[in-house]
């Protein structure tokens, strides 16, 4: 009944954007009740639907013919099922939050009503993606979120850093995005010239499209989602997205725009299965670039100052885990990580605006002691931290835990493995944020106060799943892994991803690892006498180790320097010997040989035979167009007397000649 | 029904319409003589229609009317605009197009 008419949750914020861009100014509040007003009534639509999917759990997979070409129907539907249902659930509620805070955080700002115009356009087309029943219609969405993206990065463009940061999230994400439309195009002819998701999945699950077809389709599209979710070697952009509105960075830069990436991979997952062959183990693409986006973010999270920028790092590693997750063939672990990363990590990055509010600067070295300042802010961040850490009982504490069980038990030991070091770093280097932004003295400027209401109510209302939405998935409740299933109807043989039970023993020792992560923040970063104290810039190792973080891997050097800079240097004075000596002596060789060939062409074709017909055309032309012109009088009269007379003498011929 | 007065009457204004925008100099008379031959062509296509018991004649002519008005319209207003440049619609003036 309702799940049919869920269109209506991304028309609602769409037709806000319009009232907002047209009448924006003119509202009492500048645009945002009408913004809030219909995320919140696509919130509770979107809940109507999944309490009914919870009830019946049927599919609904519908669409309109937008329009067809012969066999070719280019269509726009929808496709509810679990992973839809939770996503729209989760997409309004964390948006609805984000518009209320921004009311607060944006107050006053020179563009206000012009940032929630693009905030409701932002949730319409996210909402529009994830419906999306085909390939096309969610590549539209996708390219729509990240227009969005790059319009609230650069929200305060009048500083060149962040239209810099704004148009180098753009191209980043357009590099991806490249693939992402190869990609899409090589499983359209691969499918037999449709678009349509389900029918993909099946075909792939079914070994119905080459192997080699689905490899190719795979990879190209898992080139979109390393644009799109940030995965090393393009995951550059995200912390300079943190140029933006503290606001856009929790809703597009946390919790929604990144994950589309990872929605993609759960959605499309029979060809990244079968094109992966994932549930063979080992090693494949996915999971290799994943393991390695886990550990390095959550390297370079420990050397930042910025606080923001401290979490679009950690982002970048939990980004890595879902699609770790996936890549091993967790489905469901990497989808539940994904839904309880949303709301811990809207609410570390609401936190964190609430602080910069409060002190008016990003820097943590700015900042200490605002636990006593702003208690409600503290305490909620300090759930967020716990969350994201994965301390028991907290929500990623499950979703964490279950990627590490999938890793392990399907076979990709490394992925255990570097899930395990990821989730110690997680811990500590959050461990230092709390306890530099909170704990100790306040070193920064001013008098630190407390948000407003329209601030800390998002903080507590969203802090709230981050404490309790893990248990839906907890050992005797599991009610997650049977709410939100990858199905595919109609397939000749049954698939499932596989699905293992909760392990106690491994569970209590990545909690140990969470913990011990803590632990040692605490010791480095709280106690004032601490032996590991100064560490960093004491021990030449580990200041050698700070400076190559600091520099992050040197790759935006590598990107700029490296690539443009050797073909400047070395690589163009090779290229220049090769050319000078090599191609030159051959060139020359060919040029005597072309030259001598050439006087003869010259000589007789072209000059006597070629030149001969080209004039003689010219001049043709030339009197046939003198010839012409008088008939090209310019008056209206003698052009309609021409007209008659012909369709006269045509009628005339038509009656003599049948 | 006999249809040869109706085609008769088509003919001499359709005629008329021809002659008109072929002789006239004033450019409001020739949109007013194209007007002229549109009509002739309807009254062909009602008579048609009634004769032969088929509205898609009359539908055809409802079409032809409305098209009609457009594009005196939009004549009209290139005659006001010529008007207002040339001081007067005279059509021999006219002839910037000259090769």
């Amino acid at each position: 009944m309702f799940a049919e008419k869920a269109w209506l949750i991304p028309l609602l914020p769409a037709l806000s954007f319009f009232v907002i861009l047209f009448f924006g100014k003119k509202l009492p509040k500048g645009g945002a009740e009408s913004g809030i007003l219909t995320v919140g009534t696509s919130f509770v639509l979107a809940v109507i639907v999944a309490a009914q999917w919870l009830k019946d759990a049927k599919v609904v997979d519908d669409h309109l013919t937008w329009w067809s070409n012969g066999k070719v129907h280019i269509t726009i539907g929808q496709h509810v099922d679990g992973l839809t249902v939770m996503m729209l659930a989760m997409v309004t509620f964390v948006s609805l939050m984000v518009h209320v805070y921004s009311t607060g955080y944006m107050h006053g700002d020179v563009r206000f009503t012009y940032f929630f115009a693009a905030l409701s356009l932002f949730t319409a087309s996210m909402l529009f993606m994830v419906l999306a029943d085909n390939l096309l219609q969610l590549m539209i969405g996708w390219e729509l979120v990240g227009l969005c993206s790059f319009m609230l990065i650069g929200h305060w463009f009048e500083e060149k850093n962040n239209s810099s940061a704004a148009l180098k999230a753009f191209f980043t994400t357009k590099f991806g995005d490249v693939g992402l439309v190869l990609g899409t195009i090589t499983l359209f002819f691969a499918a037999g010239q449709t678009f349509h998701i389900e029918t993909i999945n099946r075909l792939a699950l079914d070994h119905d499209i080459s192997h080699g077809l689905l490899l190719a389709g795979a990879l190209l599209l898992f080139l979109g989602v390393m644009g799109k979710s940030a995965q090393f070697p393009l995951h550059v952009w995200l912390p300079d997205a943190m140029a933006g509105p503290t606001p856009v960075s929790a809703l597009i830069h946390a919790a929604t725009m990144v994950v589309a990436g990872v929605y993609l991979v759960a959605r499309v997952y029979g060809v990244f299965w079968s094109g992966f062959s994932i549930g063979n183990g080992g090693l494949n693409w996915m999971a290799f670039i994943a393991g390695i986006t886990m550990i390095i973010a959550a390297g370079l999270a420990f050397v930042q100052d910025d606080i923001k920028r401290v979490l679009a790092y950690s982002t970048v590693s939990q980004l890595g885990y879902m699609v770790a997750a996936l890549s091993v063939g967790a489905w469901t672990a990497g989808v539940f990580h994904l839904f309880t990363h949303a709301f811990f990590k809207a609410l570390l990055f609401l936190g964190s605006g609430s602080v910069i509010h409060a002190v008016h600067s990003n820097n943590m070295s700015e900042m200490g002691g605002l636990k006593k300042y702003m208690p409600t802010t503290y305490w909620t961040f300090v759930i967020g931290t716990l969350a994201l850490a994965g301390i028991f009982p907290l929500a990623g504490f499950w979703s964490k835990d279950e990627i590490l069980l999938g890793a392990m038990k399907n076979h990709y030991p490394y992925i255990f493995l570097l899930g395990l070091i990821g989730a110690f770093m997680t811990a500590a280097y959050m461990g230092r944020c709390v306890h530099l932004t909170f704990h100790g003295e306040y070193r920064g400027h001013g008098h630190p106060h407390e948000s407003p209401r329209t601030m800390t109510v998002p903080l507590v209302l969203l802090a709230i799943p981050s404490v309790f939405v893990g248990l839906i998935n907890a050992p005797g409740v599991e009610k997650f892994a049977h709410w939100v299933r990858f199905e595919v109807p109609g397939l000749k043989e049954a698939f499932e991803v596989p699905e293992h039970k909760f392990n106690p023993g491994l569970a209590l020792f990545s909690f140990a690892v969470a913990a011990a992560g803590l632990v040692v923040a605490t010791m480095v970063f709280y106690w004032k006498n601490a032996p590991a104290k100064g560490a960093w810039t004491r021990v030449p190792a580990f200041r050698a180790l700070n400076t190559f973080l600091v520099e992050k891997y040197y790759l935006d050097h590598l990107f700029v320097g490296g690539v443009v800079g050797s073909i400047k240097g070395p690589i163009a004075r090779a290229t220049y010997w090769t050319n000078q000596k090599i191609i030159d002596g051959i060139v020359n060789a060919v040029g005597v040989g072309a030259k001598l060939v050439g006087r003869f062409t010259y000589d007789v074709i072209d000059q006597k035979g070629v030149d001969g017909i080209v004039n003689g055309i010219g001049v043709s032309a030339s009197e046939t167009g003198g010839v012409l012109r008088l008939v090209q009088s310019g008056r209206v009269q003698q052009y309609a007397l021409m007209l008659f007379a012909a369709v006269g003498l045509l009628g005339l011929a038509l009656i003599l000649f049948t | 029904m006999p249809i040869t007065e109706y085609l008769l009457l088509s003919a001499f204004l359709f005629c008329t319409g021809v002659y008109g925008v072929l002789a006239r100099r004033n450019g409001v008379l020739v949109l007013m003589s194209v007007e002229l031959m549109l009509n002739a062509v309807n009254i062909n296509l009602v008579a048609f229609s009634a004769r032969l018991n088929d509205p898609a004649g009359q539908v055809f002519a409802l079409f032809v009317i409305a098209i009609a008005a457009a594009e005196v319209g939009v004549g009209l207003a290139i005659v006001l605009l010529i008007y207002r440049n040339r001081v007067g619609v005279n059509l021999d003036e006219i002839d910037l197009m000259k090769g």
